[in-house]
């Protein structure tokens, strides 16, 4: 009986499989015939920006297909080095490591600055704390501090959200807030995407999580940031980055294999003029001059 | 009768089903070298005893420090949130097809069973989405954690996927109990229930214990649902079981899931990953082993 209905199942795989083959074909024909085609590919932080970019680009330039993918900046380098994607999107510099083993394989990456952000820590909604120093911050990633009293909360365990390793935010935050070579507490949570740690700091009330200035929405709250205790608390905002008073701001980047031509150029231009700059502060992150 | 061309044709058939079957043995063969191939120059870099003791997983950790590649909290993430899986599916799909093969009238059961197996196909990201909007909060709310991403959120909606698998096969399972035990044991006196507890379902035993396996098997290889669900933080039981069950864990498929695509060919990490894809293997491997042999044994004894 097993095996009859595993044969069975073989069956509908291969039947499966035939028919997906048999329906994707003409829909290849018909987007691939003319169009020039873009793939933009890395950074979460960016992938709604990016996103919008590409709407309003396509609708500029019908001729030309962009796909955008997010995660990470890490599988953005990965794929510009293994000529995957003809843009990589990332939140951090691309590190030495990277650059040599581009060069190996006879790529050399240009790097654009396309927008800045500040990488804003937030907590629920319901936390009565409304601002941390850096060594605060560097306490609770590193797990030194996990009750909120501790840090002028009320008494309640600290839930720890973070990146996943292929994302340069983590490595950003890494770099910045608990210095080069220090691991992440093993608490941390490791979420796969920015949305989901919004959607985990939004449901619990004792989390705390970072992610890019666009991600701020009124269902949590932005920690304001101070270098210690006797400085003043900055709050992550669109000024405060262009003034340089916020601790956490940051570039972000687009790279191209060599010097861009073609299609590539043509986007970069846009996303760099005035259009592109215009849906940056659409979408809540800092224009890049 | 036998004319040369059937021969033809006879062996021709033959030919084919034989290659297609030797084809999946060397699939398989090939696969698991290929993830050795790629795992074994990790040692050179990363010695055994630290990929087996370590008990962080940091693996974009600067030097000197870092990177961490230890397997132990991937192993007893995915340890934990199957074990759970399996209690909480097992008794749940063994009362689903003692109910649908011994207890339910004809109409129901020709209802239940086709329900049953469309359970079982239904795609992993969409039961991971329901788990994350929903399993997540529920399950914190009904325990008061501080955060319904865990291990037993993961459990949850793995006991919900592997359940079905297991039914139908349980049921089929108990289905190949001939007639004639159950009509003697009702012969001998015995009420229902006490010919499926003590004649059916021991004689349906081997079959039974496959099915768990089987079941078991899709629970350690599921990725998308726990990446989704289990919060993801690689750490090790110091607080006691419960306190483990109701924090987050991160799995060996999480693990593989989440950076696999982001690693350049042949660094460290690739090779760590990779090594973990063994593991794995090895672990899916035993437990299909395991349910192959006790199918074996029962068929053994059928004919016995």
């Amino acid at each position: 009986m097993y095996h009859k209905s595993r044969f069975a199942a073989a069956l509908a795989a291969v039947g499966c499989i035939g028919l997906a083959g048999c329906a994707a074909q003409p829909k290849e024909g018909s987007a691939g015939a003319n169009a020039a085609t873009l793939s933009v590919k890395g950074s979460d932080t960016m992938v709604q920006l990016a996103q919008a970019w590409a709407e309003a680009f396509m609708k500029a330039h019908p001729d030309v297909r962009v796909s955008v993918t997010g995660g990470g900046s890490n599988t953005g380098f990965t794929a510009l080095i293994s000529k995957g994607a003809d843009i990589a999107n990332a939140s951090r510099a691309i590190k030495p490591e990277e650059a040599e083993s581009a060069a190996k394989k006879g790529v050399t990456p240009k790097e654009f600055v396309v927008a800045q952000d500040a990488l804003s820590i937030i907590v629920n909604k319901a936390n009565p704390v409304t601002e941390l120093t850096m060594d605060q911050l560097k306490d609770i990633y590193t797990a030194k501090v996990t009750n909120w009293k501790d840090v002028g909360g009320s008494d309640a365990p600290i839930v720890l959200n973070a990146r996943e390793s292929s994302s340069g935010t983590s490595t950003f935050f890494q770099e910045h807030v608990l210095g080069k070579g220090t691991p992440y507490a093993a608490t941390a949570m490791l979420q796969p995407a920015t949305s989901q740690i919004v959607s985990g700091v939004g449901q619990d009330a004792g989390a705390i999580g970072y992610v890019g200035l666009g991600y701020l929405n009124d269902t949590v709250k932005a920690i304001l940031l101070k270098k210690d205790a006797g400085s003043d608390a900055v709050a992550p905002t669109v000024a405060n980055v262009v003034n340089g008073t916020y601790l956490l701001a940051r570039p972000l980047f687009e790279y191209t294999n060599g010097e861009p031509s073609g299609t590539a150029k043509v986007w970069l231009d846009w996303v760099r003029g005035p259009e592109g700059q215009a849906i940056v502060k659409k979408l809540d992150f800092v224009p890049a001059e | 009768m036998a004319s040369p061309k059937r021969g033809f044709k006879e062996r021709a058939v033959e030919g084919v089903v034989f290659s297609g079957g030797m084809a999946s043995i060397v699939l398989v063969v090939l696969i698991f070298l290929f993830v050795l191939k790629e795992a074994m120059p990790l040692l050179r870099e990363y010695p055994l005893i630290r990929f087996l003791t370590d008990r962080g997983w940091q693996p974009t950790l600067a030097a000197p420090e870092g990177p961490w590649f230890g397997l132990m909290p991937n192993l007893w993430g995915s340890f934990l949130v199957t074990a759970g899986a399996v209690a909480l599916s097992v008794p749940l799909a063994l009362s689903t097809a003692i109910f649908t093969s011994e207890v339910a009238p004809g109409w129901l059961r020709d209802m239940l069973k086709p329900l049953v197996e469309l359970l079982a196909s239904v795609p992993s990201v969409a039961i991971g989405f329901v788990g994350a909007v929903a399993i997540n909060p529920l399950v914190k709310d009904l325990f008061g954690l501080d955060t319904g991403k865990s291990a037993m959120a993961g459990s949850i909606m793995l006991a919900f996927m592997a359940a079905p698998t297991i039914a139908t096969i349980a049921e089929d399972a108990i289905n190949a109990v001939p007639r004639s035990f159950r009509d003697g044991s009702l012969a001998l006196g015995a009420t229902r229930w006490q010919g499926i507890a003590s004649i059916v379902l021991p004689a349906a035993k081997p079959g039974i214990l496959a099915a768990v396996m089987l079941g078991v098997g899709r629970a350690v290889g599921e990725t998308m649902v726990v990446i989704m669900v289990t919060g993801n933080a690689g750490v090790l039981p110091d607080k006691g079981l419960w306190y483990a069950f109701t924090h987050s864990v991160r799995t060996i498929t999480g693990t593989i899931g989440a950076e696999a695509l982001e690693v350049a060919n042949g660094e460290p990490h690739y090779r760590a990953l990779f090594m973990l894809g063994v593991v794995l293997f090895t672990i899916t491997f035993i437990l299909n082993a395991i349910a192959h042999y006790s199918l074996g044994k029962g068929d053994r004894r059928a004919q016995a």
